[in-house]
């Protein structure tokens, strides 16, 4: 007989198999989601686009590892969570974002909304959202500047010389004036991302290409970005502030909206866990977004609904518990009635 | 096909290394050891001294209680009763027996003279004194769930799913020994007095399918084979009547309480051959596989054979095997010595020498509700985890821990290598730790107040 004295075993807890999905992995199919994005900003807004993303993700990585050596914390970088971070971050700025200010954005996700709060899973609000709200409060000029469409953003940052800020389609469809816009862009346009605005949000086809993804390798679900774009547009084919289906269409294409519930609205950290939870989450996103954009005093309310869910997330959560196994709903009446 | 129950994983089913290999029977071992608790219950009481001749078949364990006996699995003498580890971890009072290679049967084994004339209270008794157990892993007394549940049971389920990876004992017999199968289930069907019993299969044994189907046709026997679609945990004995049934059985329940039984494969096999041979549980179809394995096979083995002799037989393990499991990769047990006897529950041993663990070093939890979707019993095992880390035993309890079985599966899923299951098992100490204390505060409190009276 073999002697097996001599093997190390180790006995730990069952299941001792894992599956193949691991917290990097996930993140990595993020970014390779947003790689078509990432892609159209460089072609529509010059090289600047690329420079701006990277200074970003260098940035986020750099802060997100220094503050986890200095804090003596196990450390988490290779978990190409900053990395995605610092992408949307970029993604969510006007590509004439100074670099400088887009560090100011990363330090603000990472060190305080994301590491002060205990790392990855631990934060309650999207780290890059609300990067994008601190910039956007700190230097509204800056981030509300638009590159007029077809226009390249200077090195550097900064509008080119003799370019002047032209107004998103966001801003026609705050005040209703569709034939306005209609001059600018039609609703190909619109898909396609030949219009300004953030980055990363103006096409939204790429955007599509890259949450199909993210749902064809199950590392997000249906719910939130269909429960999303959903009910912004029941919202706006419902009461359009000019023309109708057209509005409609205009509104789902324009702002962050895809780049909002493909990308933003999906993070794990801050959303529910339950499909049921993520549905409702996605409806709460809809209708915060048509309300700012409607009512607010902002053009673009994709970033502030999504944060305003974000602070719902641990209540939806409470409430859309799944009923667990063995629990009919007879027996639940029954209950009750007792 | 049915449809597949709530939640689970669906990982590589890995029994690809043994499915076509014929189960083969491993040389007779010179000793074996067989423990006292082989089942769901208090352990036996050996009934034999220390230089006893015992014949296979023979009882050695008596029960008191919720169980079930214990044989001899070969003949010889009783070399030794003492403590010994055992596959469930830790040591039991064992039974060592010194092989004599007579393989005389006792005369204790009688084959009934006319099976199909037995009455059912007959048949009872003869699972009873054969010691059968729920052979797939459970090890709950297979008599008291027949007695408990006639009457009351309307569905008789053979749960063939065998959704273990690895795991190819079941989907072997269905191949070579599907009367027995069939038999066995047409015994059960006269036991619970229902015209049909249902055999549940995952479609990754379609030829095991075909084989029940063609034995059945043969014999017009009152079985239906229902393929299942792949998804672990579907030998779970609630969510095989999930699949079958689409009922529910309730959280605290037992499967009677929905009308329904399950009975194993392999129990249903011992049930066949104590019912037509007299003959006890002595044997065991055990797989054994696994990346450390050098040659995978399946082998039928007497009770008590040391799992040493199985990994021989096998040609032993490979350099760098860091982990020895008793059952399959999801449920089982690792074992730290390959010192410990094969018993009625051990379907598999895995030895595993490349990268299945998977550990890091820091898992920090995403919150990406993978663990909640894979939940079978619709739990949230990410908000368990925070309650059972943080000592939080009111909230466990809230959040159902007790109703965890423990599959795995929520483990299994996690991207983040949070030690889920591990924590639960923990967690529901907590839990039943404070009951404990609980009760016993109650209990002083009401003493206290009696002697006040006083």
């Amino acid at each position: 007989m073999t002697d097996y004295k001599n093997l190390k075993l180790i006995a730990t807890s069952n299941p001792h198999i894992r599956g193949s999905e691991t917290t990097r992995s996930i993140m990595l199919d993020v970014i390779i989601a947003m790689c078509p994005a990432l892609i159209w900003a460089i072609i529509y807004f010059g090289v600047e686009a690329l420079l701006l993303t990277a200074v970003s993700v260098i940035g986020c990585v750099v802060f997100e590892g220094l503050y986890r050596k200095l804090m003596h914390k196990p450390q988490s970088i290779d978990d190409l969570s900053a990395v995605v971070t610092g992408m949307l971050l970029a993604f969510v700025c006007p590509a004439t974002t100074p670099l400088w200010m887009i560090l100011i954005g990363d330090f603000f996700a990472i060190i305080v909304v994301k590491q002060l709060f205990g790392g990855i899973g631990k934060n309650f609000l999207n780290p890059a959202l609300a990067g994008r709200a601190a910039l956007l409060a700190s230097y509204a000029g800056a981030m509300t500047t638009w590159l007029p469409a077809g226009t390249k953003a200077a090195i550097g940052g900064g509008m080119p010389v003799d370019v002047v800020s032209a107004a998103t389609p966001l801003a026609y469809l705050k005040t209703g004036d569709l034939e306005g816009l209609k001059q600018i862009a039609s609703v190909g346009d619109m898909f396609l991302g030949k219009v300004g605005g953030s980055m990363g949000e103006v096409s939204a086809l790429m955007l599509l290409i890259g949450g199909l993804y993210l749902i064809w390798r199950k590392v997000i679900n249906w719910q939130t970005p269909v429960a999303y774009i959903a009910t912004v547009a029941v919202l706006t084919v419902l009461f359009p502030k000019a023309g109708g289906a057209e509005y409609m269409l205009y509104s789902i294409f324009g702002g962050g909206l895809f780049l909002g519930a493909f990308f933003m609205a999906t993070d794990y950290a801050t959303s529910p866990v339950t499909k049921k939870g993520q549905l409702i989450y996605g409806i709460g996103c809809g209708l915060f977004t048509v309300f700012i954009r409607y009512f607010g005093s902002y053009n673009e309310g994709v970033c502030y609904s999504i944060m305003v869910m974000n602070c719902c997330t641990a209540l939806i959560d409470k409430y859309t518990k799944p009923v667990r196994f063995g629990v009919v709903k007879s027996d639940k009446k029954e209950a009750a009635a007792k | 096909m049915a449809q597949a129950f709530f939640g689970g994983v669906h990982p590589h089913d890995m029994k690809a290394a043994t499915n076509e290999k014929a189960i083969e029977q491993l040389a007779p071992p010179a000793t074996v050891v067989i423990p006292m608790s082989m089942h769901f219950g208090a352990p036996c009481t050996p009934i034999v001294k220390v230089g006893d001749q015992v014949k296979v078949g023979q009882k050695i364990g008596e029960f008191k209680g919720l169980g079930a006996p214990i044989h001899a699995s070969v003949s010889g003498t009783v070399k030794a009763i003492e403590p010994r580890p055992f596959s469930m971890g830790g040591d039991m009072v064992s039974v060592v027996i010194e092989n004599d290679f007579q393989n005389t049967v006792s005369e204790e084994v009688k084959a009934p003279a006319d099976p199909d004339a037995l009455t059912v209270e007959e048949m009872v008794e003869i699972v009873k004194n054969a010691g059968i157990v729920g052979m797939g892993g459970a090890t709950f007394p297979t008599h008291v769930k027949i007695s408990g549940g006639i009457g009351k049971v309307k569905d008789v389920l053979i749960n063939g799913a065998e959704c273990e990876p690895y795991i190819t004992g079941d989907h072997r017999a269905m191949l070579e020994r599907p009367e027995e199968i069939i038999g066995g289930a047409t015994y059960l069907a006269k036991m619970f007095g229902v015209d049909k019993v249902i055999i549940g299969v995952e479609d990754n044994k379609q030829n095991g399918i075909d084989a029940m189907n063609k034995v059945i046709a043969e014999k017009k026997a009152p079985v239906v084979v229902e393929p299942l679609r792949c998804r672990y945990p579907q030998g779970g004995e609630k969510q095989l009547i999930q699949a079958i049934t689409g009922r529910q059985v309730p959280p605290g329940g037992l499967p009677a309480d929905v009308g329904c039984a399950v009975f194993n494969i392999n129990t249903t096999i011992c049930i066949f051959k104590a019912i037509t041979t007299g003959m006890p549980v002595v044997n065991k179809v055990v797989t054994v596989s696994g990346s450390g394995i050098v040659d995978p096979k399946n082998i039928e083995c007497p009770i008590g054979t040391p799992v040493s002799l199985l990994l021989d037989a096998c040609g032993g393990v490979k350099d760098g095997t860091y982990k020895l499991i008793a059952g399959g990769p999801m449920m089982g047990m690792a074992q730290y010595t390959a010192d410990i006897p094969v018993a009625k529950g051990t379907g598999a041993i895995l030895a595993f020498c490349e990268k299945e663990e998977q550990t890091v070093e820091h898992p920090q939890c995403i919150r990406c509700g993978k663990c909640v979707a894979a939940c079978p019993v619709h739990l949230e095992p990410l908000f368990m985890y925070q309650y059972a880390e943080k000592g939080m035993v009111d909230e466990l309890n809230e959040a159902h821990i007790m109703d965890c079985m423990e599959c795995g599966a929520c483990a299994y899923a996690c991207p983040a290598r949070m030690h889920l299951t591990h924590m639960f098992k923990t967690g529901k100490q907590l839990v039943k730790n404070k009951m404990a204390a609980d009760r016993a505060a109650a209990e002083a409190k009401k003493a206290a107040e009696a002697k006040k009276e006083a």
